[in-house]
């Protein structure tokens, strides 16, 4: 006899799929936001359960900051071609070139400026939707999202004054202007993430596994050499075997000493870790509420 | 940092089951902090998440860590040391996985209350042992039962300030024994607990020898999780029609597949089905999934499903089995959680979404509010307040296929969405149709 049971893995990708077709039945012009990332990896697989035999009915939305991993970008592209789905990148370079987005003095990280990028490309396309790959267990500010998440005419978020959302009616009316950010994957974890990679046996960009690579001591955790930030004299530089945990930019992504070289190994390490994903990330640990205030302003 | 040794070990033992459960109760009465405590006692926190509880504990606290910072991720949250919207936290021991909503106590945050209660599969309702049950401790367990949640623990906390009286336990225990026959909840539990202390939470408490256990996560590890699915009716609410008009590839030139999250059911290839509103019935050629066709899909399951004929069928519309018809009509009654400022009266209209189908309503009757005070339905009221429980009748501008809430709750909820703001306004249960749908004609023939 059949037991009519799903399991864990499961159960998230029916609610994810459910949510990607609300999406794609409730919007005129949705897009998709893809990195190349874990979890945007995991994102496009189910937009592929979700949308297939047709092709994708949402274009991929990617922000470069300029300082991305070459890794990275080159498994964006490939990835976009593979699939036949359409791939828009806006280049934070270019918005700069252009006086679009102005950089502070002496500003170096491409962190807030990616925002007014990302909301410039929204009003371009007049995207009424963005699905994106955001969880709610890598954050705190995170862990209080809504899978429709509204956001007014300035791409702000208010946290204080959400719409309910009660069981899987998701509420997606909007006036013009607004916008609305969706998070398909809001209840899975890291281990979920990784677990569903090694399901669906998808390819992730080589820099998730173990490699050799010239480290930079720095804030308190390893980053990798890179021309943008090069090592000053005072500091301690390394050949170390390490990898990615979860990616932002190359000079604020830390870097952890492992030998995980497959899927398998990745998630026996997330098992017996002892950090969170996000304590590598340089970006969030600015201050308190580093997440909230960007999520405020328009990040995901 | 991570050894070979670490590498090599056998695999985790995967843990079945998830149970959703969400604190409740008024404000201050201690669920962040117990959901703070239950997951530092489980060892569920990190370096980097113990580190940033003590940094904040010497800004804001004087030294001592408050556990509540756990979850109460906003800024606001934290400098007015109230919770303002759910928080989710997950976590697992060897026995369970647990996916937590920290739901927020104040008055006025009790749409976002219900917000993390509607998936819950258990309702922790907590009451300062100081201050006994109160109203939004009435209020809370009425919208526990009002959604079905099957399981409630009711915590009496902050239990150290009562000097562990197990007098007083019985007292309050009392006063919510005494409304309970009034709800509609079959599994109620009663643990005595101090969640900044730790008593009873993870570990067994010595100062209440009296309490015979268990611990609230041994509690929480052991409660029967039953299935949420109604496996009776075959329904499929269609979300998207799959169309792929393939120029080239002769079998995707001629797709056409209703691509949705089962609701109710079992469905087979060869079955019959009735696709609504349509009122034509056909048969189910192809489950089609990504992976493969498949010989039989059930709910929840996403499905696209091929049938033998073409009909008119879009988002919206609803495919069912023959076996178990829907209820159908333009008049409804329902019960309702009102969520918004502007109340809700007589001849008002709003949008209202059900399943994937959204249509224009009016309110036709108020005819009860529940009176939080006795938990006594007070009939014919004016209006329904902000956070006021009650029932309604609505007609709607098209027919709703649908199933009472008691007996499916993804055919029997709606949402109301007022025209203009877009404000989600209230929360709906559906009570049982007065009339079952009829298909038009016997066979569909081209
Ligand atoms: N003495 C004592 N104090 C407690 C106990 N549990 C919580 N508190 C205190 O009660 C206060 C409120 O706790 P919270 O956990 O923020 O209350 P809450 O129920 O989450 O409040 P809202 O989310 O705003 O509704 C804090 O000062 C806690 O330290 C307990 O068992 N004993
Ligand atoms: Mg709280």
């Amino acid at each position: 006899m059949t037991s009519y049971h799903l399991d864990h893995l499961q159960h998230l990708e029916t609610e994810a799929i459910h949510i990607m077709r609300e999406v794609a039945g409730e919007f005129e012009r949705p897009a998709l936001l893809f990195s190349g990332g874990k979890d945007s990896i995991c994102l496009l697989r189910l937009a592929e359960k979700a949308f297939r035999p047709s092709e994708l009915p949402l274009p991929l939305l990617n922000v470069d900051t300029g300082h991305h991993f070459p890794e990275l970008n080159e498994f964006r592209d490939r990835r976009a071609q593979q699939l036949g789905a359409k791939l828009i990148v806006r280049r934070v370079e270019d918005a700069i070139a252009s006086g679009a987005a102005l950089p502070a003095p002496g500003e170096v990280s491409r962190n807030r400026l990616q925002i007014p990028v990302l909301l410039a490309a929204i009003e371009e396309y007049r995207f009424d939707a963005c699905i994106g790959g955001a969880r709610r267990d890598e954050e705190r500010a995170r862990a209080k999202e809504r899978f429709f998440s509204f956001r007014d005419s300035f791409g702000q978020w208010d946290p204080k004054n959400q719409r309910p959302e009660i069981w899987n009616l998701y509420n997606g009316r909007l006036n013009p202007g607004d916008n609305m950010r969706v998070f398909p994957l809001n209840n899975w974890t890291e281990t979920d993430v990784w677990e569903y990679i090694r399901q669906e046996e998808l390819e992730v960009p080589s820099i998730y596994f173990s490699h050799r690579r010239p480290c930079v001591r720095r804030g308190g955790q390893w980053l990798p050499v890179n021309a943008i930030l090069p090592p000053r004299p005072a500091e301690t530089v390394r050949d170390l075997v390490v990898r990615v945990r979860t990616i932002g930019d190359i000079i604020s992504t830390g870097l952890v000493e492992s030998p995980a070289a497959t899927v398998d190994d990745i998630i026996a390490e997330i098992a017996a870790a002892r950090v969170t994903e996000r304590g590598s990330r340089a970006d969030d640990r600015a201050s308190e509420a580093a997440m909230e205030d960007r999520k405020k302003a328009g990040y995901f | 940092m991570f050894t070979e040794e670490i590498l090599a070990a056998p695999p985790v033992h995967v843990p079945v089951g998830i149970l959703r459960f969400n604190t409740c109760g008024s404000v201050d009465d201690g669920k962040s902090t117990l959901i703070g405590r239950l997951l530092y006692d489980s060892k569920s926190l990190l370096e980097d998440q113990l580190e940033a509880l003590e940094r904040s504990a010497d800004l804001t606290g004087g030294g001592a860590i408050n556990l509540a910072n756990l979850t109460d991720g906003l800024r606001a949250e934290r400098e007015q040391g109230i919770t303002i919207d759910v928080a989710y936290r997950y976590f697992a021991t060897p026995r369970r996985k647990f996916i937590i909503a920290d739901t927020p106590g104040h008055v006025q945050y009790t749409r976002n209350m219900v917000t993390g209660a509607s998936h819950a599969n258990l309702s922790i309702v907590l009451v300062d042992a100081r201050l006994g049950v109160i109203e939004q401790s009435r209020r809370h367990t009425a919208i526990a039962s009002l959604l079905r949640i099957p399981h409630l623990v009711v915590a009496i906390n902050k239990m150290d300030l009562v000097g562990w009286s197990e007098a007083r336990f019985h007292e309050i225990r009392g006063q919510f024994e005494a409304f309970l026959p009034r709800l509609d909840l079959q599994d109620v539990k009663f643990i005595p607990i101090s969640a900044l202390h730790g008593d009873n939470v993870v570990t067994p408490s010595v100062r209440a020898p009296w309490h015979p256990g268990p611990t609230l996560l041994g509690h929480l590890e052991g409660v029967h999780i039953g299935s949420d699915w109604n496996l009776n009716g075959f329904r499929l609410p269609v979300q998207w029609v799959n169309r792929p008009n393939h120029p080239t590839d002769a079998r995707l030139h001629d797709f056409r597949g209703y691509s949705g999250q089962i609701a109710g059911g079992i469905v087979r290839p060869g079955q019959r089905v009735l696709v609504l509103p349509a009122g034509l019935v056909t048969t189910v050629k192809e489950i089609w999934t990504y992976d493969g066709s498949v010989p039989e899909a059930f709910c929840p399951q996403s499905i696209t499903l091929v049938l033998a004929d073409d009909l008119d069928a879009g988002r919206g519309s609803m495919i069912i089995g023959l076996d178990h018809h829907t209820g159908t009509g333009t008049d409804l009654q329902a019960k309702v959680c009102w969520m918004h400022s502007r109340p809700l009266e007589r001849g008002k209209k709003y949008f209202l979404k059900h399943t994937t189908s959204t249509v224009q309503a009016v309110v036709t009757e108020l005819t009860h509010r529940l009176n939080i005070e006795t938990l006594e339905p007070e009939p014919a009221p004016a209006a329904l307040a902000m956070n006021d429980l009650g029932e309604i009748r609505l007609r709607v501008a098209q027919p709703l296929y649908y199933d009472s809430y008691a007996v499916n709750r993804l055919t029997g909820s709606f949402i109301l969405i007022e025209p203009g703001a877009n404000a989600t306004v209230a929360a709906g249960m559906l009570l049982p149709a007065r009339a079952a749908v009829k298909p038009e004609m016997g066979d569909f023939i081209i």
